[in-house]
């Protein structure tokens, strides 16, 4: 099709609707912006064929002069609105000169992340320096006397039962073990330090029991103990509950209820609801006088409490993960999804 | 523990809903895992059987015909008990009972109305296995002839289950009276005790036997009856019923009793046919030498000298508090009892219980360390059934050696003020009077406090803290308030270790890598196919460990990391970019392991991911040394690479990274993973590249007199610096290295890089070009074009002397 058909072709004596109907096949054939503004200039311009129409009013009588001006006036109305949404159809499906393909993937820096566990523990931690708790260390192969002696768990006592313990093999000593939880920090801080105490411990636990979905023998921990003059038992509740509502918003309903560990007396387990059932979030409790007692602390003048939970437990309940051994297996199509 | 609420109902009122209960109980520290409802079964009523025809076609099946209060209905059954008069469980179309044909147990199925053998049948009568409420598939379940028809099934049947997991402080719970009295503090309905109270008619119990401790370390306490002319015949059903609804199977009566008694008040018990025991004589003492016992199950013990044995003048008839003996078994020809209640020491008990793997209801109870009280309780509850459902005659008064008679704690000083420092909040004397005497302690005010005396079945109460989380837990913990830590926040202590480690995983993950978590343990032959030198440490053995794959301490993370590349090389075909950042165990055989912190990290598989602008060339050498030298340049250590080997990487492609401001000492090493090695794990792609940093060495580098860049702000100069490339032809020998060694000499030049370097077409054979860019920069003046022109050209001439190098043409 010539590009300018029906814009140049001018014609004496048209009429309004020979004009309208030849604007819009016009219209319609006009692809490029050139093609538009040359259709713009054709029909609509100062020297268009609806200018030369409404000039040629004037040898009309004056009451066809009426009728035909006000059709001609409302069809310039019509003709301005077509082209505008031409023109934009034009706009948007038309590429300007030196377009590229938006669509291609950018250039993407590679990008790493931390484990899952690294990310729980840092965030559960972070909690806890905002009140004052600074994140300390231990070790992971450690002293009977640290896991279990000084934390009132005498050797066979059925308290022992609750930590399933991996020992060292060794032809000197026979008191060596992985720890079974975090909690030996808390002798060896006290141990090391006066008070006041206010830290949370991260770390590998072990423990002598058979894995499945829910099970691990070798999981993460984090401990936290705070001793000082005048610490209660309402404390306990307050930091705990700032914990929750940091880590599972302030919407979460959490309770304490009485547990036992033989370190803490008395014992609390700390739960939040989850789809309508209570889950167990972390085990505390008031620091037991004979635990800082072993540390060489004068219990009637201090008192303190403690905690501890498992990151990976937390990051399950989170993302619902459904199999705590993927933690450690370290599938990259597990990895790269936090 | 199974505590069935019928049986707790016996000791206390209860009106609270059960959900309510248990949601109680759980909070006061006893958690309620599950209650079964057992019985409570739709569309069963209790039935008359009408009428019994033989089934036309069917030898073994008749036509029942039941009233079961809303009409009659024409029932199909096999069952061979079933007889005209009886009172039956009927169920109508639509119940769900258990399958009693089902593999697995709990399976249920929906009743249609079907025919059997050309009959249709209206329904079923049930056996007690398909109403789920035991085993028994024989016959049908005939009930109680008084029972109303049309009575829902549940009323008649229906058993719920409190099923308790027990914290190990309470040995009391482990009776059902210990429930009863937590659910009466919680409810405040009275706590009815079980009655104890029975005629004592026989002669003088010291005349008819005889008790004698010889370790009285092990055997706290012993009591002991004698019941003279028992009858030993099954168990009244509701004993069978009780004992039925916790696990246990019924025995006979005098054993039943004694089992009925430890499960109501957690005192275990034992009787001994008295006519079997010679001289009628006991004697507690340590086994002997080589000594053995054929035990109740037939099995013969053998015993060592730190176990506590039941024994008469000529032989051990029983394991104290753990299994008694054969010799002296209670049988349906007994007429004489002799009936021990005794308090073991726990830990021995347990230790003996477990080197016999015996592990006995009594075991769970002695190894929690009862007090010395509950013995005689459950010596005078066990009589009184005994008398009531066995017979016989009561000997007169009790025997009692008591070796630790007052040397018991009896009781604790809990003042009001300490309350308060514990808890944070004041109580009313009066809630905490109560509360205390609900669940059975004694209380002697005064104006501080009180001396709370501790009750028979507590052993887990010897401080004040005791007693104030008894006064939390029944209060509830939710009645206690929260508040924020004040005080003094402690000094802040430095953990360079930590933060070494935090800084170095945060760099290498902001370098594109992902970080890895692996299991700390591993084996040795694992280990051994990354070839670490013979001088690395011993590795930490574990004496049992979870399974044979973990059986030592990890020495090294070339191995986690190695195995991860290759599990993840049969799944990911992106590009494979792993870190770990954790710790080691280097055993030196004094006190604790070394626990040094590492970080190593490997590439393997594209360099990048599959993109339209990007190469597809697979990672090498360079980007595991590109992610050592940036996390070496985010820590602000100048480090050189240095050719090296290292038996787990490729000889010619590997380097040890030192520090020369420190001494040259060495902090890590990167390479391409040697292929002899790769082999070994079975991965699904061709190379892999790796480095090592030691995060204890980089630490030492750190904190040393020398240090590293201190982080100090130097100045820039705003005067220009030149930009000048120079283009090489040396002999492939020469290195990169080398050439920016001799660039950099002058101290005008402030950088010198690599980067082009290419041999083939247009270079000679043996040699390369190598393109150079120079930066010449003056601190304090602009250079002419004249000044860095003579520099150049004397460091071509030193590039041409030191390398043979010449300008390209």
């Amino acid at each position: 099709m010539p590009k300018d058909q029906g814009v140049q072709a001018t014609q004496a004596g048209e009429s309004v609707e020979e004009l309208k109907a030849a604007a819009i096949i016009a219209l319609d054939s006009s692809e490029s912006s050139e093609q538009l503004e040359a259709w713009r200039v054709g029909f609509l311009g100062r020297k268009g064929r609806l200018t030369g129409l409404l000039r040629g009013l004037g040898s009309l009588d004056i009451d066809e002069r009426k009728v035909v001006g006000a059709a001609a006036n409302m069809l310039r109305g019509q003709l301005e609105a077509l082209y505008e949404d031409r023109a934009n159809q034009s706009r948007s499906s038309q590429a300007p000169v030196g377009s590229i393909d938006i669509s291609l993937p950018g250039r993407r820096p590679a990008l790493g992340g931390l484990h899952p566990s690294t990310q729980m523990i840092r965030e559960i931690t972070q909690a806890f320096n905002e009140m004052g708790f600074q994140t300390i260390e231990g070790p992971e192969v450690e002293l009977e006397k640290y896991n279990f002696d000084m934390l009132n768990i005498p050797a066979n006592h059925p308290a022992r039962d609750q930590w399933d313990t991996i020992w060292v093999d060794s032809d000197t000593h026979n008191d060596v073990l992985l720890r079974t939880h975090t909690s030996p920090m808390q002798a060896r801080t006290m141990e090391a330090n006066d008070p006041p105490i206010r830290v949370v411990v991260p770390g590998k636990c072990y423990r002598y029991e058979s894995t499945d979905a829910t099970h691990e023998w070798h999981f993460n921990q984090v401990e936290g103990l705070a001793v000082d003059e005048g610490i209660t038992f309402a404390d306990l509740k307050g930091t705990l509950y700032q914990f929750a509502r940091r880590i599972f918003g302030p919407q979460r309903k959490v309770r304490f209820r009485c547990d036992f560990f033989p370190f803490v007396e008395p014992g609390v387990d700390m739960s939040i609801e989850w789809n309508g059932n209570w889950i167990e979030i972390l085990g505390a409790g008031m620091v037991h006088p004979k635990v800082l007692e072993n540390a060489g602390y004068d219990s009637t003048k201090y008192t303190g409490f403690a905690f501890g939970m498992g990151p990976e437990r937390i990051s399950m309940l989170r993302n619902e993960i459904t199999d705590i051994r993927h933690f450690f297996s370290n599938d990259l199509r597990f990895l790269t999804q936090f | 523990m199974k505590v069935p609420v019928s049986w707790l109902k016996e000791y206390v009122d209860i009106e609270m809903n059960l959900d309510d209960l248990a949601h109680r109980l759980t909070m006061a520290g006893n958690e309620v895992e599950d209650i079964e409802r057992t019985g409570w079964i739709d569309n069963v009523v209790v039935g008359h059987v009408k009428n019994i025809a033989q089934h036309p076609d069917a030898d073994r099946l008749r036509l029942v015909t039941v009233d079961h209060g809303d009409g009659e209905a024409e029932v199909v059954c096999g069952a061979p008990n079933v007889a005209e008069g009886q009172k039956i469980a009927y169920a109508s179309i639509g119940a769900v009972l258990q399958d009693a044909h089902a593999d697995e147990p709990g399976k249920t199925k929906k009743l249609k109305r079907s025919k059997i053998r050309g009959i249709v049948s209206e329904g079923m009568v049930c056996s007690v296995r398909e109403l789920g409420i035991g085993d028994d598939h024989d016959g049908i379940l005939v009930l109680d002839d008084d029972l109303a028809i049309g009575t829902p099934i549940g009323d008649v049947l229906g058993e719920s289950v409190i099923d308790i997991e027990l914290t190990p402080n309470r040995p009391d719970c482990l009776g059902v009276v210990g429930v009863a009295r937590d659910v009466s503090a919680i409810t405040g309905k009275p706590l009815k005790q079980p009655d104890i109270e029975f005629e004592a008619t026989g002669p003088d119990v010291n005349t008819l036997a005889s008790v004698e401790i010889s370790d009285p370390d092990l055997c706290l306490r012993y009591t002991a009856t004698v019941i003279q002319g028992v009858k030993i015949v099954p168990s009244p059903k509701w004993l069978q019923d009780r004992l039925i609804a916790i696990g246990e199977r019924p025995i006979n009566n005098l054993v039943d009793i004694t089992n009925f008694v430890m499960f109501e008040l957690g005192q275990p018990l034992h009787a001994f046919d008295y006519d079997k025991v010679v001289d009628h004589k006991i004697i507690v003492r340590r086994a002997k030498l080589g000594e053995k016992l054929t035990t109740l199950d037939d099995k013969e013990r053998k015993l060592d000298t730190e176990m506590l044995l039941i024994a008469d003048p000529e032989r051990g008839i029983g394991i104290a508090g753990v299994m008694g003996g054969a010799n002296s078994e209670i049988s349906d020809s007994t007429t004489n009892v002799i009936l021990e209640s005794a308090t073991f020491e726990g830990v021995n008990n347990r230790r003996t219980a477990r080197s016999l793997e015996l592990a006995s209801q009594a075991t769970l109870r002695f190894e929690k360390s009862l007090r010395t009280g509950l013995s005689e309780v459950g010596l005078r509850r066990a009589t009184k059934l005994i008398q009531e459902i066995a017979g016989g005659t009561v000997a007169s008064g009790i025997i009692d050696v008591y070796p630790s008679k007052g040397k018991e704690q009896e009781h604790v000083r809990l003042n009001r003020t300490h309350i308060s420092r514990v808890l944070g909040v004041e109580f009313d004397k009066s809630d905490v009077e109560s509360t205390l005497s609900n669940l059975g302690f004694t209380l002697n005010a005064d104006a501080d406090g009180w001396d709370v005396g501790i009750p028979y079945w507590r052993p887990d109460i010897s401080i004040p803290e005791d007693l104030i989380e008894e006064i939390a837990r029944i209060v509830g913990y939710d009645n206690i308030p929260t508040t924020t830590l004040a005080g003094r926040p402690p000094q802040w202590q430095p953990q360079p270790e930590m933060d070494i480690r935090t800084r170095v995983t945060d760099a290498l993950a902001q370098a594109g890598m992902r970080e890895i978590i692996s299991y700390a343990a591993t084996t040795s032959e694992g280990e051994d196919r990354v070839a670490l030198p013979a001088d690395t440490a011993s590795s930490i053995k574990l004496r049992n460990p979870i399974t044979a794959d973990y059986a030592v301490m990890r020495r090294t993370l070339r191995e986690a990391i190695l195995e991860t590349v290759a599990r993840n090389s049969r799944t990911w075909r992106g590009p494979i970019a792993l870190f770990e950042a954790g710790r080691v165990f280097l055993d030196y055989g004094e006190g604790l392991p070394e626990e040094r912190q590492m970080a190593t990290g490997a590439f393997a598989g594209p360099r990048n991911e599959l993109h339209w602008d990007a190469s597809t060339a697979p990672s090498d050498f360079y980007d595991a040394k590109g992610a050592a030298e940036a996390v070496l340049e985010d820590l602000g250590i100048q480090a050189t690479f240095e050719p090296a080997e290292d038996a787990t990487f490729a000889a010619g492609r590997t380097a040890v990274i030192k520090v020369a401001t420190a001494n040259n000492a060495v902090i890590g090493v990167v390479g391409e993973v040697a292929s002899e090695i790769f082999s070994k794990f079975d991965a699904e792609v061709e190379t892999v590249s790796m480095f090592e940093l030691d995060l204890a060495a980089i630490l030492k580098v750190m904190e040393g007199p020398n240090g590293v860049d201190s982080g100090k702000f130097e100045e820039f100069t705003r005067l220009p610096a030149s930009h000048r490339d120079l283009s090489l032809i040396v002999d492939t020998d020469v290195t990169a290295g080398q050439i920016v060694d001799i660039s950099s000499r002058n101290r005008i030049v402030t950088s010198a890089t690599v980067f082009d370097v290419f041999e083939g077409k247009g270079v000679p054979d043996g040699k390369m070009a190598v393109a150079v860019r120079l930066v010449y920069q003056s601190p304090n003046k602009t250079l002419t074009a004249d000044q860095i022109g003579k520099i150049e050209q004397q460091i071509l001439n030193q590039l041409s002397k030191e390398l043979g190098a010449e300008l390209r043409a």
